[in-house]
């Protein structure tokens, strides 16, 4: 494992985690934008969310005398562990330390860690809207969780690896195929990224004040600093599952090496991606209507049975075939 | 007769806990005995058996085996510490230990009371010793011996609090099921003792048993001890018996109990039984599987905190037996590494669930020790009323939920690991068996997290629900000691996995002859179960990283904010301060999720309003199995009974006529 852990590779390790945090309100910003223009809208500049984090962050910090020790620490968690989870999943390049000591199913424990403290602060201050955007929280992840974990399983099991940079390579070494199983596992995990980043139809990411909401009813006591690092860590999620979802479906262009050519056409690709896979996304906000709460289970045991799909249509059809 | 070194150690475990139990005798007379000298013995037996455990596993003293000068003249009665007893002494001792330091403080607490702390004292200690004497015994008397008197010493530990009929209720039904699964239990040991021609282990072992009498043995071992692990549908008896003994007791009911259940299914099954087949292992892992996901949905819906751990722990015992089952299956299929992995994965999420739920009813144990309240529904705020119970109870949820960095999620994943190996099956269906368990597994533990998540965001985090837990303060140093030790066992296993599985893959070099040679290979930083290229896990890489960036981004946020924090009252979207009423409740919390799987049992919720114009709800969810296995069963037995008394007519000249009857058809069918 010791190769793993070389200076050039913690080095891209590094600069990929950066280029997360500078990515993700970026990303944000250009889904509003297209959406905006969608909607005959002009819209606010697609750095704007960096602006909104700025200005958080000098803000002063407000605290409910009700708040307890766990309120004002889940914001660092929270953030902590979304960045590390998203720091192991390759943006730039492959065979990264942190790809090697966090593996598929540590990416999936790492998100639910963060919830967990998410639903924990949401219920910390005893208001009604807190415990009830925990309560549809942990209804949403209860689905979600399991068919992530069977849509990345589909893949692992055909790349005998869950390690994301062997999946990733696998990928490569594979080319274009439309097996059933990666297009089974594709539609469930595309369902649970929806769920899971709270985007429409399952969540409103724009609305307050209203019964329908799921994560805003949990951050709502946070202010300052506090929700800043709240706010950039869901757009951290999103970035991540847009990039998961891209870099094991759609792999090429990724670096395999260290050197700086190759870096630079896989920034160049991620960044094509990720601005096509956010125009879908408003496409997909603006087309649709949010769900009714107890729809949306009706909508991730889809996503469950479309990833067990995949998983059974590959263990049942491709092996030993 | 000369003792061997490690014997003597785990003798004396065994003889201290009875030490322990005699001199609760004393507590008649001062009640101060119990805190002063029975738990601390008990703690004490807890630490001998530690370190005998420890001494094995790690490779220090060598595995021992010792006739003791007891027992049946021609049947003594025979121990021994092999590896796999050395794994399961490891958790007897490490709980018992802890509940020597958190027990004094605890049971202060009902030394004004009107309950007899001799029974409590006395057969806390017999327990302790029953259960080290089963995992001890190497044959068939000694061990049966040993697994009644664990059973019958904990049904009086059950039956405490008399006073209550549901308590007693309670133990009378364990008392029933304990003793069936028991019978089941001495009737394998018969099938495999009629093949070997003895009660000692090493017979049983040594004897081939032929298809079908093992498939009964199977069967039979299957039934008796996954009676006492609760699994479903003869779990009933658990959620009912569990949480009414004091909770330093349902602490070592839970968390040690059941593991020696586990490790009497292993003995029977891996060890002596030889010849495991596949389609063991599918039913092992159907009922796991069953077991895990009734288990969590019956603790998310469930408001008292701890008939919830209770029902938690169906749910862990089920996924150790997906473990095993997933173990059973590559075995019988020829791949021992993988069921070796399996297996070890089942055994460390064994030692992780002994310590969490300990961790868990203590925590339990010190809220109904200081608020007096089980009910969730009238928690709230703990957290700032006592931090330390707060903290450590939210490093067992963590664990518990299975999330990293801590000790829950590394069994998880090595438990995922294996079922992932599943391409290496043949045929279609076994192939596709352990993906869906996976699914199942997947579904559980994030169902797990809901519950953990409703658990402490009710107890311990907004505002108390009721005025006696307003009232609540911090529990002694003891209490804390005893759950702050078990937190950092928690946390010391999540972080160092590898060195624990360098310890636990000892079991099955001895019980299976093979090893997991891959797994600890990169050196104790990387976990590698199957090769470095098919996962890794780096844990205290991942530990480091999380404590280095969340210090990082602690000192740049504050650095670049305005540090002043103010503190006022709750927003809550601008409407009037909220009461403490109108936060969600534990019942609140699980409503949607009781929509979605609410038809997996029998509810019953209505509303009415009382004359004074409140309204009152009413929950009722009553578990399935009562009447779809029990009550028929029960009618059955009834309607039997009827008919077998006929026979009594009371007069005894037609009692002495069927009695001669019966002997006479028993000498023909002898002769």
């Amino acid at each position: 494992m010791d190769h793993l852990l070389s200076l050039p590779a913690w080095t891209i390790a590094a600069l990929q985690a950066l280029l997360y945090l500078a990515l993700a309100p970026l990303l944000v910003g250009w889904v509003r934008k297209v959406k905006a223009r969608l909607q005959n809208r002009r819209g606010a500049p697609v750095l704007q969310p960096f602006s909104d984090l700025r200005k958080l962050l000098s803000k002063e910090v407000h605290v409910a005398h009700t708040a307890s020790p766990l309120f004002r620490i889940a914001p660092y968690i929270v953030f902590t562990a979304t960045w590390m989870a998203a720091a192991t999943v390759p943006l730039l390049a492959v065979e990264l330390p942190t790809a090697a000591m966090a593996d598929i199913v540590v990416l999936v424990g790492l998100l639910a860690l963060g919830r967990f403290f998410l639903a924990l602060a949401g219920m910390d201050v005893g208001t009604a809207f807190g415990g009830m955007g925990s309560s549809r929280e942990m209804l949403v992840s209860a689905l979600a969780e399991p068919a992530m974990l069977m849509a990345v399983f589909t893949l692992a099991m055909q790349a005998h690896s869950t390690n994301l940079s062997a999946v990733i390579n696998y990928q490569l070494v594979l080319g274009l195929s439309l097996k059933p199983s990666l297009l089974f596992a594709l539609a469930g995990l595309s369902l649970v990224a929806i769920a899971e980043t709270g985007r429409i139809p399952v969540d409103n990411p724009a609305t307050h004040l209203e019964l329908t909401m799921i994560h805003e009813a949990m951050i709502l006591e946070y202010s300052g600093r506090h929700l800043a690092l709240m706010e950039w860590a869901a757009q951290i999620k999103l970035a991540l599952y847009g990039v998961l979802i891209v870099s094991i479906f759609l792999p090429w262009g990724i670096a395999q090496t260290f050197a700086p050519l190759p870096l630079l056409i896989a920034f160049g690709a991620i960044g094509f991606k990720l601005l096509a896979l956010g125009v879908l996304l408003a496409v997909a906000e603006t087309v649709l209507a949010k769900m009714r709460l107890f729809r949306a289970p009706a909508l991730l045991n889809l996503a469950l049975l479309l990833a067990l799909l995949g998983l059974l249509s590959h263990i049942i059809l491709e092996v030993g075939v | 007769m000369v003792l061997p070194s490690v014997i003597v150690l785990a003798t004396a475990a065994v003889l201290i806990a009875l030490a322990s139990a005699g001199s609760a005798v004393f507590a008649v007379a001062a009640p101060r005995v119990l805190r002063i000298v029975t738990l601390p013995l008990f703690g004490l037996s807890g630490v001998c058996a530690l370190c005998a455990g420890l001494g094995v596993l790690s490779g220090v003293v060598a595995a021992d085996a010792a006739t003791l000068p007891f027992g049946l003249p021609w049947l003594p009665w025979r121990v021994r510490l092999d590896e796999l007893a050395a794994f399961f002494f490891c958790i007897i001792g490490a709980v018992s230990f802890a509940v020597g330091i958190y027990g004094p403080a605890y049971v202060r607490g009902f030394e004004h009371g009107r309950d007899s702390l001799v029974v409590l004292g006395g057969f806390a200690g017999v327990f302790l010793a029953g259960m080290l004497l089963v995992v001890l015994a190497d044959d068939a008397f000694l061990f049966m011996v040993a697994w009644e008197v664990m059973s019958l010493s904990s049904y009086f530990l059950v039956a405490f609090h008399h006073d209550h009929a549901a308590n007693r209720r309670a133990a009378f039904l364990y008392l029933l099921m304990a003793h069936v699964g028991g019978l089941a239990i001495l009737l394998g040991f018969g099938v495999l003792a009629a093949f070997g021609g003895g009660f000692e282990f090493s017979a049983l072992r040594a004897a081939p048993v032929p298809g079908l009498w093992a498939s009964i043995a199977f069967v039979l071992a299957f039934v008796g001890f996954g009676m006492k692990a609760g699994l479903v549908p003869l779990h009933v008896w658990l959620p009912e018996a569990h949480p009414v003994a004091p909770s330093h007791i349902s602490a070592l009911m839970s968390g040690v109990m059941l593991k020696v259940a586990v490790y009497g299914f292993i003995r029977v099954v891996f060890d002596l039984l030889g010849d495991v087949q596949w389609q063991w292992g599918v039913a092992v892992v159907v009922v796991g599987s069953l077991s895990a996901l009734f288990g969590v949905l019956a603790a998310l819906m469930e408001s008292n905190l701890k008939r919830l751990l209770a029902f938690s722990s169906v749910e862990n015992l089920g996924v150790i037996f997906v473990g095993l089952g997933v173990s059973m299956i590559f075995i019988g299929t020829g791949d021992r590494l993988l069921g070796v992995l399996g297996l070890v994965a089942a055994l460390y999420h064994a030692l992780n669930h002994a310590l969490f739920k300990a961790l868990l009813f203590f925590g339990a144990g010190a809220i109904l020790h200081t608020a007096h309240e089980q009910d969730l529904d009238q928690m709230g705020g703990l957290l700032r009323r006592m931090p330390w119970t707060g903290f450590a109870f939210l490093v067992g949820c963590i664990s518990i939920s299975a999330l990293p960095p801590f000790n829950g999620f590394v069994s998880e994943w090595l438990i995922f690991q294996t079922a992932l190996q599943a391409w290496h099956l043949e045929g279609g269906v076994l192939r596709s068996l352990l993906p869906i368990a996976t699914a199942v597994l997947a579904l559980t533990g994030a169902l797990v997290a809901a519950t953990f998540v409703k658990v402490f965001g009710v107890a311990f985090l907004g505002r108390a629900r009721s005025r006696h837990v307003r009232r609540a303060g911090p529990v002694p140093y003891g209490m804390r000691a005893g759950q702050v030790l078990l937190a950092g066992a928690c946390l010391l296993l999540g972080v160092f996995p590898s060195t624990a599985i360098e310890c636990i893959r000892r079991v099955p070099e001895q019980l299976l002859d093979a090893s997991l040679p891959q797994a600890t290979a990169q050196g104790w930083l990387w976990l590698t179960p199957v090769s470095p290229d098919t996962a890794s896990y780096s844990a205290p890489w991942v530990v480091l990283l999380l404590t280095i960036i969340a210090i990082v981004v602690a000192v740049v946020t504050r650095r670049s904010a305005s540090r002043r924090v103010r503190r006022r009252d709750a927003w809550d979207c601008g409407f009037a301060p909220p009461s403490a009423q109108m936060q969600y409740t534990a019942t609140a919390f699980a409503q949607p999720i009781r929509r979605v799987f609410g038809s997996l049992f029998d509810i019953t919720e209505h509303t009415d309003l009382d004359e004074k114009g409140r309204y009152h709800h009413h929950l009722v969810i009553a578990d399935r199995s009562w009447k779809l296995l029990y009550l028929p069963l029960a009618r059955l037995v009834d309607k039997a009974s009827r008919r077998v008394l006929r026979l009594q007519s009371g007069n005894v000249r037609t009692y002495l006529g069927w009695t001669l009857t019966t002997l006479l058809v028993l000498l023909w069918t002898i002769s």
